[in-house]
């Protein structure tokens, strides 16, 4: 566009074009390093730009939250916000526990959705109750507790607890039924809810995240 | 465009012309940064592009602050505090930002005063510096408005004395005051207009910015001598001129990384010298700070404002033929405005008819006296309004007005100018040698 | 003769803040202090900040606030992440609006605002205040030594004479460092008030400075990223000026002759 008076050739050139070539060279690099420069400049300029925009410290320290579950009962459920949406802690009571397993027995394959869907392990662990579940603390049942993302997988409602077909979780908006594991097994909902990185810090601290 | 004739944009394949029928952009941006540019021009005239890189990078920075800023009197100095502690970069972002407008305001009086010494003002560039004089003015605006955001104790009772100004006018004062603040008093409802429109006065400015380069892209660049492009001829012209790509660009560039040094300095290691520790401290709208000092770009003109006090003559004749409506606090006002009203009259003030100061050798002295008062006004302003600072200011603004108001206009008649060269080629000559085939680069 | 005197007055320029603030000066004395931070290169003394902290859990925050300052940034003292939460949840209560009630805080909450009656918050306390500025004229002062905001704290801590009076039913208390020389906070450190544990003595102005260092850490916490950042922007403008002034002279070479004189 601006051919006529590109930096290596301006009128300057015109009046050394007797200059010999190593020269022409010479002047040549010094505008190749300028220029870089003025590009690394520019490229540095811009990556603070874009990189403000991704969260910031106060919003990154609360990907990892603690949550004291010591007044969770059996058969009481604790709703936490983390990362903005809620997670249902679940203290299962040995009866719901049982019910549960028996729902294993059925086979993992006649569920609609055949996978753990649990962050804690590969992602190919098959939908047992045993994959969804957190380890228990030392003194209680295998099972007692059920950590997972209090959002349905259909559309993203807030399931209620106690409810629905299977006595585990119902979303009121298109009505899907999740078992006592977070399963789902009946409704449009085609995922088991999520369960999110958790992990005991203590025998009654949970560390989401 | 008119103006220095120079070759222009030709569209020659297909597309450029298919484009060039619809949309002529490129043969605009092709004159606009082609322009022949006088080739003497000095180190004073690279104060331009360092002006636009500051508009860009207060827009750039500003717009990125304004992600993680909250305008509410309740929240807005803990959401600064945010952007300083969590947001990436955001400290440093925030500081550029802060100390961008005093390099803004260092640029804009360096070019100003260029401007007044080469006689870029006089015609046919009056245009050019009213339009300059305005973007002064929307700068003041912004930056005072810009101040106010953070909310600190300097912003509120800033923004308490400088729109008392405005309740200083007779009859209709307080109640422009009180549109203005959107109450009785700087609050909630100020933040919130002050916010809005210091995010929009900035666009103005780049519109106004595009005005101005348009003006003296249509009369020529100004120069040391004053001496006008000869415009007979395309080879004339080229005798006087370059190109503005890439001479002047790489030259003022180089000029604005050497500035940039600087800056970077201030910024990385005393970001807060320009600024004032009491804007650390949260409004409060029931203590007023010690003192209350502008930032250091408006002290020239508050040291007017604060020198024209009721035991003034001026003011006392002045408040009795007006049966008292111009009061000693109006009158200050007057005063202020009046002395920027007074530079943007320059243009019609100043009768000689040479127009660099180079030449003009009774002018040079006056001139560099207008300097030392700028800088006099600007100690002044800092202050305290009591003897001996109050008679100084008196005698420093008084000579404001007189640069302008009667030295301009004398000297044309009364001085005897230098001879000045027949054109810019013979000057740029006599400086570097004639430029021809033998001669070597310097290295 | 433009050129000249365009420079004189940029200094003129660069030394107007410092004689603004001379004005306010009072009769105030503010020792300069050696803090580690100072200078282009000064570092922050990571065990100054911790014995700092110390002081201020156990002196400063029964009354005074740091509520811009989070919990969580204490991991830049050289503090574990169960440090910093047992820290917290050891030393501070704060009111959870979920829970409608005061739980012991985490790491994710601020410092408590201020309890004390008229005791301001302390988080930006080093940078409110302007301890010193001289020696006049010099303005580039604050590049060496900072903005004396932490030598002012130490100073004022570091000050009280021992004299005090009563005044309209408040005890006034006589200090070399406070504007009007009479401040109503009572003396707040004794000698070995707090017990290090890496056994630094425990003087009061040992104290003061340790104290002032931290709420120069509180005030400013991204000052070494700053600084680190402007250092890097120097020298590569710098570079880049050299490289732009190369270019230019090539580029005006042939355009401009010899110099005649």
């Amino acid at each position: 566009m601006f051919a006529r008076y590109p930096p290596g050739a301006g009128i300057g050139e015109n009046l050394v074009s007797h200059a010999e070539d190593h020269e022409g060279t010479r002047r040549d690099f010094l505008y190749y390093v300028a220029g870089g420069a003025g590009v690394v400049a520019t490229g540095a300029a811009v990556w603070p730009l874009i990189n403000q925009m991704n969260p910031s410290a106060d919003v990154q320290a609360l990907s990892s939250i603690r949550v004291d579950v010591s007044g969770v009962e059996p058969g009481t459920q604790l709703t936490v916000k983390w990362l903005g949406k809620p997670v249902f802690i679940r203290h299962r009571t040995g009866a719901e526990i049982t019910e549960a397993q028996e729902q294993d027995a059925e086979g993992v394959a006649a569920l609609p959705d055949p996978l753990a869907r649990n962050l804690n392990l590969a992602a190919d662990a098959p939908a047992t109750d045993a994959n969804r579940v957190m380890p228990s603390p030392e003194g209680e049942a295998p099972g007692a507790w059920l950590v997972q993302m209090g959002v349905c997988t259909h559309l993203g409602c807030v399931p209620l607890g106690d409810a629905g077909d299977f006595g585990g979780w119902f979303c009121p908006c298109h009505g899907s039924h999740y078992d006592l594991a977070g399963r789902i097994r009946k409704g449009p909902a085609p995922e088991n809810l999520p369960v999110p990185p958790a992990e005991w810090v203590d025998n009654s601290t949970i560390k989401l995240g | 465009m008119s103006g220095i004739p120079h070759d222009h944009y030709e569209p020659k394949t297909n597309g450029e012309k298919w484009l060039n029928s619809r949309l002529p952009i490129v043969g605009l941006i092709y004159d606009t940064i082609m322009i022949p540019t006088p080739k003497n021009l000095n180190w004073w005239w690279i104060w331009g592009i360092v002006l636009a890189f500051c508009l860009a990078l207060q827009i750039i920075t500003g717009i990125v602050l304004v992600m993680h800023y909250t305008p509410h009197v309740d929240l807005a100095f803990a959401s600064v505090e945010h952007i300083m502690r969590n947001v990436n970069g955001g400290y440093f972002i925030r500081y550029l930002h802060m100390n961008g407008a005093s390099l803004f305001f260092v640029a804009v009086y360096i070019h100003m005063f260029r401007g007044l010494y080469y006689g870029s003002y006089k015609a046919p560039r009056e245009i050019t510096w009213i339009i300059g004089m305005l973007i002064y003015l929307m700068m003041m605006g912004t930056a005072f408005m810009g101040y106010v955001l953070p909310w600190g104790q300097m912003s509120f009772w800033g923004a308490t004395v400088i729109t008392g100004l405005f309740g200083a006018i007779p009859f209709v004062g307080d109640a422009i005051q009180t549109w203005l603040l959107g109450g009785p008093a700087v609050d909630n409802a100020t933040l919130n207009r002050f916010f809005s429109l210091h995010y929009l006065l900035p666009f103005v400015i780049a519109a106004l910015v595009i005005v101005h380069i348009w003006a003296f892209h249509t009369t020529g660049n100004n120069n040391p001598t004053g001496v006008e492009v000869r415009r007979t001829s395309k080879a004339d012209a080229e005798k006087d001129t370059l190109p503005f790509w890439p001479y002047f660009v790489i030259k003022d560039l180089f000029a604005l990384a050497v500035i940039l040094v600087v800056f970077w300095a201030v910024v990385g290691f005393m970001p807060n010298y320009l600024g004032h520790p009491d804007n650390y401290i949260e409004a409060n709208p029931l203590v007023t700070p010690a003192h209350i000092v502008p930032e250091w770009y408006f002290l020239p003109f508050y040291a007017i404002l604060r020198a024209f006090t009721g035991e003034v003559w001026v003011v006392q004749f002045a408040s009795f033929i007006t049966g008292g409506i111009i009061d000693a606090k109006f009158f200050g006002v007057i005063a202020m405005f009046g002395a920027i009203l007074a530079m943007a009259l320059a243009p019609w003030l100043d009768t000689s008819t040479v127009r660099s100061g180079k030449y003009r050798p009774m002018f040079k002295w006056w001139f560099y006296l207008l300097i030392i008062d700028f800088f006099a006004l600007m100690w002044l302003g800092a202050m305290p309004a009591e003897e001996p600072y109050a008679t100084f200011s008196l005698i420093a603004s008084a000579y404001w007005f007189a640069y302008f108001f009667v030295i301009l206009p004398i000297l044309g008649v009364i001085e005897k100018p230098l001879p000045q060269p027949e054109t810019i080629e013979e000057d740029f000559n006599a400086h570097y040698g004639k430029a021809d085939a033998e001669a070597t680069p310097a290295e | 003769m433009f050129k000249k005197l365009a420079i004189g007055a940029a200094f003129a320029l660069a030394l107007t803040p410092a004689a603004s603030f001379a004005a306010g000066g009072g009769e105030q004395h503010i020792e300069d202090f050696d803090f580690s931070f100072e200078g282009p290169f000064g570092t922050w003394d990571q065990n100054q900040l911790q014995r700092g902290l110390q002081v201020y859990t156990e002196v400063c925050a029964a009354c005074h606030g740091l509520q811009y300052v989070p919990l969580r940034d204490l991991e830049a003292l050289g503090y574990s992440e169960e440090e910093v939460i047992a820290y917290a949840a050891g030393n501070f209560e704060v009111f959870d609006p979920e829970l409608d009630d005061f739980r012991p805080a985490i790491p994710t909450d601020h410092f408590p605002a201020n309890t004390g009656v008229g005791a301001p918050d302390l988080s930006l306390m080093a940078k409110a205040r302007a301890g010193f500025h001289g020696p006049y004229g010099l303005g580039i002062n604050q590049l060496f030594k900072g903005m004396g905001g932490a030598e002012y704290i130490a100073s004022l801590l570091d000050g009280y004479t021992g004299e005090e009076k009563e005044e309209a039913g408040t005890i006034l208390y006589e200090n070399k460092a406070f504007p009007g020389g009479w401040i109503s906070m009572a003396p707040p450190l004794a000698e070995d008030q707090v017990e290090f544990t890496d056994g630094h003595p425990a003087t009061v102005e040992a104290m003061s400075e340790d104290i002032a260092a931290f709420l120069m850490w509180t005030a400013e916490p991204k000052m070494m990223e700053r600084k680190y950042s402007g250092f890097v922007g120097v020298i590569f403008l710098s570079v880049l000026s050299v490289l732009l002034y190369l270019v230019n002279k090539r580029l005006w070479a042939g355009v401009k002759g010899k110099r005649q004189h």
